[in-house]
């Protein structure tokens, strides 16, 4: 990883323990312990999830970072559930870092990898019912009965002879009981909440009448406004610059270098955007200055002659493609992506001489203080955090390096100061989905049947740069994600790794490698079929692992191949979307099936491609099996937003590289789906299911790819192996 | 210098350059923190805003242009206009943050065209991007404000 763009801050602080049984753990080691929260006053807490007001008023703490995926409404109906209180009057507030928050799926209180319910499922339901066991225990001494003879529900406890307390009245005496040990929890049978279709978003009154408050909305006294010059090349450095113009401009209150780039710091962000144009600033170019697309692809193809590292193998690959009827080859190429949520990157920090408040949209807040204290000489305990709603996260803010730029300014400064990055600099200064390079070879029997299956990936490693421990002879968990849970029953099986740096910084995007490795084998799956003249469903259904062998690295999914889900998944959505129906000209389905972070999905896409390959979705069928719904309403805005993030991606999404520096900076140059592209129909269904939840907010996002790849051969005979799906790419196919 | 112009129904005098996007007056000048920011080069409409009853994009409006007008912001729209009323029905937002100038957006449409179709949906609201995918519901919201006139 020679070339790999470091940020000593940030590794100075982490250190990264291994995996631990039951999910890839990533176990932050915190050189000066976590911060407690401490809660405002008139308010009890039985624990760190739940304050109760003597005013009776319930507020329950969201540790997780809401970007849209409903955390702020999910996590609370969890602990509602059992606390035995109204949705409706409860508050919610964010939670500050501390241990008790951290995520046990992900080993940091942080936010992705689907895991917000998952790691919750049990954990707060116990907090909730671990708080009303402590209340109903207060009502119970204070009547002297016994705490059997008592009932809570709907925030108030009653017992023996029309004896009646509110949790409020109880909260104090509450906070001081025995924390229970044996805390049973409800059957499902017994659900009131969760799974409730009625149920209502928590935070949809403030953003539809523009109070909520997004990192960028921030105001705090006395704040100024910056805007900043960052270097063009990735991994570039200021090497001088001249101010001298920026400087005299109206309201600009300073330019100060920080390590990153140049910042005009004025009264207002417009006053100190015009200055920051002015600004005359001489590139370092660094390492990879004169990095573009052929050095990137010579790159990857170079590197993946080497033979990686195995992740998963079974039977004798060599001896099974020797003894097959029929070969099949193929090479899939897939670029860097952006993240590019709707509010660009923003921090507000208050950096004093013995204390600093970062407020900031952030996917991992417990990382902020370390990171802030590094760059300020603060200890992390004097680094306040608070987070915001996030406009939009897919990945991108689980990087801190924009609270470190802020943190800086404000130091270099003396006040308050708002950095808010143009959507420029956002999209040129953001960590990328990995391009990768995927070569799969298959062997087929005489009927068509795969008995041996070759799977080879070259791509940049994003956990290598980011959480290095987590790297084990030359695999990265998150990079073998949705291929090392390959899921057909082939005899003799060889998937492996090769990492590769290309000079650009890659970063975790919505979904990670399921978008590399799952979209390459469910199109080349469907390659498959068509050789072996068969029906793709019914293909990929006759081929199904029902086994139940252990797979080792993608932590984050079920563990164990999901056959029998995956085969009613797939039947189901071959009945529900019509399939094998006569279409018109130009018309064609496509199918995919993927387990990722437990949920299987099946999927299929029908597209219209033109005379000219332009390509046009026009429905999706999807079939969903993510256990006990939580959310209803909301798991399936999930699924029509994953659907749409993968479109965006597989139909338009690249980032190209030139003169070491990102192409694209803007919505005309990075092309996302808009409502005119948007599937006039998205016909989604959940298997009705009382198992645990699995994770929403990402897979959808790699299954609707390989399923639009699929449905653009069926309608006209490309089979694309480039993406994006562009009029180019499959005219050139 | 100073321009004076008609905000949500109040007259407002604010002291900037004529140059300043309306966008960040509304913003950093008068505190509304509604209209948000995000590409700065009226691609993504989440500025959008209304003039004189028209959805512009904010980023792209220069406040000299806008002396004497009348503009209408989500904080402006009162909180029960039916657009707003059909989005918390459908619980549209996923993040938000688009969803002030996706509202913008529709109440113009909806002022302009009583029952929008499919087609005039996409080209009106073609201008709004939405990185979380909302676009099945906020389709589904505008059919139905359309229905509460």
């Amino acid at each position: 990883m020679e070339n790999m763009i470091k940020n000593e801050t940030r590794r100075d602080f982490l250190k990264v323990s291994g995996t631990v049984a039951g999910g890839l753990a990533l176990g932050f080691y915190l050189p000066n312990g976590p911060r407690v929260a401490r809660a405002a006053a008139p308010t009890h807490s039985p624990n760190a999830w739940v304050k109760i007001g003597t005013d009776n008023s319930i507020t329950i703490m969201c540790a997780r970072s809401e970007m849209g995926q409903d955390v702020y409404t999910s996590m609370p109906i969890l602990v509602a559930e059992e606390l035995e209180v109204d949705m409706s009057k409860i508050k919610v507030e964010f939670a500050p870092p501390a241990e008790v928050y951290i995520n046990a799926l992900l080993g940091g209180q942080l936010t992705g990898g689907s895991t917000s319910v998952r790691d919750a499922w049990e954990k707060l339901r116990k907090a909730g019912a671990s708080a009303r066991m402590m209340i109903v225990a207060a009502a119970a001494s204070d009547w002297n009965v016994d705490a059997g003879q008592c009932k809570a529900a709907n925030g108030m406890v009653t017992g023996p002879g029309g004896k009646k307390a509110t949790y409020g009245s109880l909260a104090a005496k509450a906070a001081t009981m025995e924390v229970p040990k044996d805390v049973p929890l409800k059957p499902s049978s017994q659900f009131k909440v969760i799974g409730n279709k009625a149920q209502k978003r928590l935070d949809t009154e403030a953003k539809v009448k523009g109070t909520a408050q997004f990192g960028i909305d921030t105001r705090v006294p006395g704040m100024l406004y910056a805007a900043v010059a960052m270097p063009p090349m990735i991994g570039g450095k200021v090497a001088s610059y001249d101010d001298s113009r920026a400087k005299n401009m109206p309201g600009v209150k300073a330019v100060v270098q920080y390590s990153r780039g140049v910042a005009v710091v004025a009264e207002s962000y417009w006053q100190a955007k015009k200055a920051k144009d002015l600004l005359l600033i001489q590139w370092d170019a660094g390492p990879n200055g004169d990095n573009d697309q052929k050095k990137i692809w010579d790159g990857l193809k170079t590197a993946s002659e080497q033979p990686g590292a195995v992740f998963r193998e079974h039977g004798n690959v060599e001896q099974g493609m020797g003894g097959a009827a029929k070969t099949v080859e193929s090479t899939y190429a897939l670029p860097f992506l952006s993240h590019s949520p709707m509010e660009p990157q923003n921090t507000t920090a208050d950096v004093r001489a013995d204390k600093a408040i970062i407020i900031t949209p952030t996917q991992f807040q417990q990382l902020v203080p370390h990171v802030v204290a590094g760059a300020t000489g603060l200890k992390p305990e004097q680094v306040e955090v608070h987070t915001t709603f996030l406009g939009g996260g897919f990945g991108r803010r689980v990087e801190v390096d924009y609270t470190i730029d802020a943190a800086e300014i404000s130091k270099a400064v003396g006040a308050p100061v708002k950095m808010v990055w143009s959507r420029e600099d956002d999209m040129t200064h953001d960590s990328y989905r990995p391009a990768s390079l995927m070569k799969l070879t298959a062997g087929l029997d005489a009927s068509g049947k795969p008995v041996a299956m070759r799977f080879h990936s070259t791509s940049p490693s994003i956990s290598a740069r980011l959480f290095p421990s987590i790297v084990k002879d030359g695999i990265d968990p998150f990079a073998v994600e949705g291929i090392d849970n390959y899921p057909y029953d082939t005899p003799n099986i060889k998937l492996t790794y090769q990492m590769h740096d290309a000079g650009v910084t890659p970063g975790y995007w919505r979904a990670v490698s399921h978008n590399l490795n799952a979209v390459a084998l469910e199109c080349f799956i469907d390659e498959l079929a068509s050789a072996a003249g068969k029906d793709p469903i019914q293909y990929r259904i006759d081929m199904m692992d029902m086994g139940s062998t252990k797979h080792q690295w993608s932590g984050l999914s079920a563990g164990v191949p999901v056959g029998a889900r995956m085969k009613r998944a797939l039947e189901e959505v071959r009945a529900k979307s019509g399939w094998g129906k006569k279409l018109g000209a130009g018309k064609g389905m496509g199918v995919a099936v993927m387990e990722g972070y437990n949920t299987v999905i099946a999927m299929v896409a029908e597209v219209t491609v033109s005379a000219d390959y332009d390509v046009s979705v026009d429905k999706v069928t999807a079939v969903v099996d993510a256990g006990t719904l939580v959310h209803p309403d909301q798991a399936l805005a999930q699924m029509q937003s994953t659907i749409n993030f993968g479109q965006s991606a597989c139909m338009w999404g690249e980032i190209t590289i030139k003169n070491g520096g990102v192409e694209q900076n803007n919505f005309d140059t990075y092309r996302v789906a808009r409502m005119n592209e948007n599937p006039r129909v998205l016909d989604i269904h959940f298997i009705k299911s009382d198992s645990t939840p699995g994770g929403l907010g990402e897979p959808g996002t790699a299954v609707i790819q390989p399923a639009i790849g699929n449905a653009i051969f069926a309608a006209c005979g490309k089979r694309v192996r480039s993406l994006p799906f562009t009029a180019e790419h499959i005219r050139s196919a | 210098m100073n321009i004076s112009f008609n905000v949500n129904g109040k007259q407002t005098s604010v002291d900037v350059p004529q140059d300043t996007p309306l966008l960040w007056v509304l913003r950093d000048t008068l505190g509304m923190t509604g209209t948000k920011f995000g590409c700065g080069k009226a691609l993504c409409g989440a500025c959008t805003v209304h003039l004189n009853g028209m959805a512009v994009r904010s980023c792209q409006t220069a406040i000299g242009s806008v002396a004497g007008q009348k503009v209408t912001t989500i904080e402006g729209l009162g909180g029960n206009h039916r657009v707003q009323k059909a989005w918390m029905k459908l619980d549209v937002p996923q993040c938000g943050y688009c969803q002030p100038g996706q509202m913008m957006s529709a109440a113009a449409l909806l002022a302009s065209n009583k029952n929008p179709s499919d087609s005039d949906i996409d080209a009106f609201m073609s201008g709004n991007i939405c990185r979380c995918g909302t676009y099945p519901r906020i389709r589904a919201a505008i059919k139905d404000a359309a229905k509460m006139a």
